[in-house]
């Protein structure tokens, strides 16, 4: 069985433009809001965004960070393979902040609660919300949900979801790949 | 479930391969990161108590391990040799398997025997951790010293590093031979014929009697300690007078001017100022000595996480 493509190009940019305008919709003036991509998947969607958000906002100087969540999941002495920590760039405390956490798929939650663990180092934050590429519904394994989604998607145990890009991969797009045999 | 690192233990370099080393240091960078931040405390190593075993004593190694572990949320207990009962006679055996049943998950150990590490890894169920065993291996600070040359000067391949004074006692030159030649370092050992152990021509590395000529060779100069305490039986029998061993051995700000181009200079610590290094060469620009120290918490959260990340979570039967 070969791979079933969810978004190809053109909606996959169309779907990154609505979320830019969902959250300017929500927030308003982005002065308080501080855009924070979880390293490693989730900084491309994040820098993606936060292009996307200069271009229609015509704002600057939009806060944003990187943030890895290495050292802080629950499952590192699980993995088959090492975790090799990527870079946490984050100069700025977001004490007071409106904190938006951007991951491109939300599948068991695990990565979120390690990512919302790893922030508390930078201070305390007005509020966080979870903005996601694609949502993996039916798995979770913990109570988190997403408060900005790009697309949902309803898949089985073992059907792996990849997000590609332009600036990684080539092309951007998603694709839902069959179980594993 | 496969090992992070391929080791269980770390009991010398020999245990790591060239890719293992890599996978530290890229783990030390996400460290270095971490104590960067204002709350310098991850929660990795949450449900693993760590015992540090010290049998020798030490300021620095047994601060930096401690303050990795608790900087990686793993619960600490202390030993020393001096108040233990070790003094009434226990076994090394006795005295871990004891701490052991206590439900400890690794042991970071110094002692004064050489292979003391490896003896225990074959008695105990412990991750053991090599904190320096006699004249033998101190890998971590190998590790550090690596670290610290790769992010002073980018690299560690081809870079020539001579390693000068006291070989002969030295578990930092070994390990540092190891490491840095895994690494693809040039290395040179130099001192005095007395304090140059016979193995030296063995372990591929060039060998220098004076000060003057390794220094104007290589890029990096890592001044040992003079080990007063492991000199020959009743004090210094293998030189004359520390006075001319800092006259022929001792790096001090003429000798440094001398060289002609600038090199990096590092010391494993504790120093002997005046000895085999000057205080204003030891606190000059060319110096890495405190970066060593800082580097020194980084890598270890790097090795403990490591080595954590391949123990089993079960409960032991």
């Amino acid at each position: 069985m070969r791979a079933l493509t969810i978004l190809e190009s053109k909606a996959f940019e169309l779907t990154v433009c609505r979320l830019c305008h969902q959250l300017i919709e929500d927030h308003g003036h982005l002065g308080g809001t501080a855009l924070i991509g979880l390293q490693p998947r989730g900084v491309l969607l994040a820098r993606r965004l936060r292009k996307e958000l200069v271009r229609i906002t015509g704002e600057k100087d939009i806060l944003y960070g990187e943030l890895d969540i290495t050292f802080h999941r629950d499952d590192f002495r699980h993995r088959a393979v090492p975790a090799i920590p990527a870079a946490t760039d984050l100069d700025f405390s977001v004490e007071g902040r409106r904190v938006v956490l951007i991951d491109d798929v939300l599948f068991t939650g695990r990565s979120i609660r390690a990512g919302l663990d790893a922030l508390l180092a930078f201070g305390r934050p007005r509020s966080v919300e979870l903005m996601v590429l694609i949502d993996r519904r039916f798995s979770r394994e913990l109570p988190i949900q997403p408060d900005f989604v790009g697309r949902h998607v309803d898949s089985i145990d073992g059907q792996h979801v990849t997000v590609e890009w332009k600036e990684t991969d080539g092309q951007d797009r998603v694709l839902l790949n069959p179980v594993a045999r | 479930m496969s090992d992070a690192l391929g080791t269980k233990h770390l009991l010398g370099i020999d245990d790591l391969t060239a890719d293992d080393i890599d996978l530290v240091f890229r783990t030390a960078d996400g460290f270095k990161e971490v104590l960067a931040r204002p709350i310098k405390k991850v929660p990795s190593l949450r449900d693993i108590t760590v015992a540090n075993l010290f049998f020798e004593n030490s300021t620095r190694t047994r601060i930096s391990f401690e303050l990795a572990e608790k900087r990686l949320s793993a619960d600490v207990v202390n030993f020393s040799s001096s108040t233990s009962s070790t003094k009434k006679g226990e076994t090394l055996i006795d005295t871990v398997n004891n701490i052991l049943s206590m439900k400890v998950d690794m042991v970071v150990m110094r002692h004064a025997d050489p292979g003391a590490g490896v003896f225990l890894s074959r008695h105990v169920d412990a991750c053991i951790i090599n904190a320096g065993d006699g004249t033998h291996e101190h890998p971590t600070q190998a590790l550090l010293d690596a670290y610290s040359i790769r992010e002073k000067l980018g690299r560690v391949e081809g870079v020539k590093v001579a390693i000068v004074g006291d070989i002969l006692h030295s578990r930092v030159a070994l390990s540092n031979v190891l490491c840095l030649r895994k690494l693809g370092a040039q290395v040179m050992l130099c001192g005095p014929t007395t304090l140059m152990p016979h193995h030296a021509k063995d372990l591929g590395v060039r060998i220098a009697h004076d000060l003057d000529e390794a220094l104007r060779w290589c890029d990096v100069a890592n001044m040992l300690r003079i080990q007063l305490e492991r000199q020959g039986g009743d004090g210094i029998a293998n030189f004359p007078s520390l006075r001319e061993y800092a006259m022929l051995f001792g790096l001090d700000r003429r000798r440094y001017e001398a060289i002609g181009k600038d090199i990096v200079i590092m010391h494993p610590g504790p120093i002997n100022r005046g000895v085999e290094i000057t205080s204003d060469v030891a606190d000059s620009a060319s110096s890495i000595i405190l970066h060593q120290v800082e580097n020194g918490v980084a890598v270890r959260m790097a090795v403990l996480f490591l080595l954590a990340g391949g123990m089993d979570r079960q409960p032991r039967p």
